[in-house]
């Protein structure tokens, strides 16, 4: 049975400053309890930011958030104080990119998961450690009870993605936001660290939004794949539908550009150009620019949002039909 | 060619004739020694590169690919002359380095682009001086140089009225990785060494410098080595590939060979561990578990043997030497297995692994 763990909708982030960027615009999204969902997007596109945003971990000042996120009946929105830190944490938790920077330099691996277990859950700290210990195994580091006492710096790339794993579940989230967490390790253990977080979630039965620019990546750990532009999501489906029936010219590009079945030697079929610079609220389609498909109506108006099945979506005039040779007859909607 | 772009700086001769190798690298050693304590004693080395042969030809673009610590960057690095080498022969079109060959008449015919655009690039400097700095050093007139950057800016992509006046940081990623091929080629090099290049490039702007890098290639009559840890960009853009593991050369071939037979163990893990792009048919067993060992210690004999699933005694004590793979000279691989006499249970087996199995 379904059931909806996370609602984003109309979200708008503005950054404001010395120049003002509009990171997310109108972006609306939901999530299933169980559900692996990556957001799949170039640097710039505003992947980080939603996660971010999910958080509440933008900097409140020089930022101007809009619109809603509902997880799990909680206004994520609406909270402050003590329990935005019991929500961040035990409700959500994060990975990130650079695991050297994320972990503190001066603390233990286990005295850090244990902070967490304490602060959440009133354990003692002997019982806290028990649990980091606990995770540790879980996520196959050897030697567990040596590496409890072990600093950051004492571990090698792939331990320190696994300690900080470690750490994001340690309280079980019903939400893990994963920022990149494989970019910066070697091939052969990106894939330990793909296949571990495909394991957890599955003994813990928790949701997880992975944010990744590779496709190879995306299509190894998500159910579904939602591809982000501009700060909105141009296109939307399970992970076969995208790889096999990409719609929106943007994730036709991409995959074009990954190279998996390029033949050597070939002109690649390249994006011209490069991404928007944001500077003002999108009114038309943020990709025409670039797109070998543009027509008048696209510098027009933002583009409708055709829904060519059940939970797939694909912002393009030309989203009704497929590219591929099998057409589908889409079922045609009006724009969101 | 030379004409074509207006200016006088000469790409140096192609002395050797089509038949000598552009590049002839032979057991290259290169260590890092390691200092600790007050008076600087050493404590061992980084054994980065160790022993590390191969030939590059004319015309051709090698890949070189392994895991972070395998010695790819040192290699290039190497190349250029940017390292030293400890021991060990670099032959640059038939002239051995430090013998008929100074270091000035390397860097006459080799160039290096490196992953960092932003690093690499003098932020005090408009890029069209950027670009017109190098031939300046060597000689050329100003008014010169300055023409035939603007040549090259063009030739990248770059508008030369729009860009030539700006300044590193008013560029995008893209855009400045497009100045520093330009740049390289301002000095005519024969030899470009692509030390992940392409890397830290969102993957629609990589695409667009990988078919800019063909083009440049075919024009110039251009020699490639080209790093990366990207196998699909490798693939994609090599003649022939380099597997790097610690700081020694396990595999190397011809594109299309090393694609259907990955002889070594390594380089059949390392292939194996592409994500695998269709959804119904993920990965389900991570071919290698743990991270590259330690190069300051290296294992003993094959130094793959603690992560490889073939190891037996043999692995842990002898080297094994590179042998030719299906008695194909041009695809040569070092391990055990392929030695027939090495006393490895498997040895002389048909073979480990063949594409996608």
């Amino acid at each position: 049975m379904r059931e909806t763990l996370l609602e984003i909708s109309g979200l708008n982030v503005r950054f404001s400053g010395a120049r003002t960027v509009h990171a997310v615009n109108d972006l609306s999204l939901s999530l299933d309890t169980g559900e692996v969902l990556t957001i799949l997007g170039e640097s710039g596109s505003g992947k980080s930011v939603t996660l971010k945003a999910l958080l509440r971990l933008l900097p409140e000042k020089r930022t101007a958030i809009g619109g809603s996120m509902k997880l799990d009946g909680i206004d994520v929105m609406g909270l402050k104080g003590r329990a935005l830190s019991d929500y961040r944490g035990k409700t959500v938790s994060m990975i990130f990119q650079e695991p050297a920077l994320a972990l503190d330099p001066v603390y233990t691996i286990g005295d850090q998961i244990a902070e967490a277990v304490r602060r959440h859950t009133g354990a003692s700290r002997a019982q806290a450690m028990d649990v980091a210990l606990d995770m540790l195994k879980r996520v196959r580091i050897p030697s567990a009870e040596q590496r409890l006492r072990n600093y950051p710096h004492e571990m090698s790339g792939g331990m320190r993605q696994r300690a900080m794993v470690a750490l994001a579940l340690a309280c079980r989230p019903r939400l893990l936001l994963a920022d990149e967490p494989t970019t910066a390790l070697d091939a052969t253990v990106q894939i330990q660290v793909l296949l571990l977080l495909r394991e957890l979630q599955k003994e813990f039965g928790m949701s997880i939004i992975f944010v990744t620019h590779d496709i190879g990546v995306a299509v190894e750990i998500s159910d579904r794949i939602a591809v982000m532009y501009a700060g909105n999501i141009v296109e939307e489906g399970s992970a076969a539908e995208i790889i096999r029936d990409p719609r929106h010219p943007y994730t036709r590009g991409l995959l074009a550009a990954n190279l998996h079945d390029a033949e050597r030697g070939s002109r690649l079929e390249a994006i011209p150009g490069s991404p928007p610079p944001l500077a003002t609220k999108p009114d038309h389609c943020s990709f025409a620019p670039r797109c070998p498909h543009v027509t008048p109506a696209c510098l027009k108006a933002l583009p409708p949002v055709f829904r060519p099945g059940p939970r797939r979506r694909v912002a393009c005039v030309l989203g009704e039909r497929a590219f591929t040779t099998a057409q589908q007859v889409p079922v045609h909607e009006a724009a969101q | 060619m030379t004409d074509q772009q207006g200016t006088d700086l000469n790409a140096s001769p192609d002395r050797g004739g089509p038949a000598q190798p552009l590049v002839i690298a032979r057991a290259l050693k290169r260590y890092f020694p390691i200092r600790k304590g007050l008076f600087g004693r050493g404590k061992g080395a980084v054994q980065a590169v160790d022993d590390v042969s191969f030939t590059v030809r004319k015309g051709e673009t090698l890949g070189i690919v392994g895991e972070s610590g395998c010695g790819k960057s040192t290699t290039a690095r190497l190349l250029v002359g940017l390292a030293d080498i400890d021991s060990g022969d670099l032959i640059f079109d038939g002239d051995k380095l430090g013998a008929t060959l100074t270091h000035r008449e390397l860097w006459a015919g080799v160039q290096m682009v490196f992953q960092d655009s932003y690093a690499s690039l003098n932020p005090r400097m408009t890029i069209e001086d950027t670009i017109a700095f190098g031939p300046k050093m060597r000689g050329v007139a100003a008014k010169q140089a300055h023409a035939a950057a603007r040549d090259l800016l063009a030739r990248v992509g770059l508008a030369p009225e729009r860009f030539a006046g700006r300044y590193p940081h008013e560029l995008s990623g893209g855009q400045r990785q497009r100045v520093n091929i330009a740049r390289a080629l301002a000095m005519r090099p024969r030899l470009i060494i692509l030390d992940e290049a392409v890397s830290a490039l969102d993957k629609s702007v990589e695409a667009q410098v990988l078919n800019l890098l063909a083009d440049l290639k075919a024009e110039f009559g251009l020699t490639y080595v080209f790093i990366s840890h990207d196998l699909n960009v490798v693939r994609f853009i090599s003649d022939r590939i380099m597997v790097m593991y610690l700081g020694e050369v396990v595999e190397i071939g011809p594109v299309e060979s090393l694609w259907k037979k990955r002889a070594h163990p390594y380089t059949a893990a390392l292939f194996a561990a592409m994500p695998s792009m269709d959804p119904d048919n993920r990965t389900e067993v991570p071919p290698l578990a743990g991270d590259p060992p330690n190069p300051i210690n290296p294992p003993s004999g094959c130094r793959f043997h603690t992560r490889c699933r073939f190891a037996e005694e043999v692995c842990a004590t002898m080297k094994p030497a590179a042998r030719p793979v299906d008695g194909e000279a041009a695809h040569m691989a070092a391990c055990h297995v392929l030695d027939p006499r090495s006393g490895h249970t498997m040895a002389g087996a048909p073979g480990l692994e063949t594409a996608d199995a």
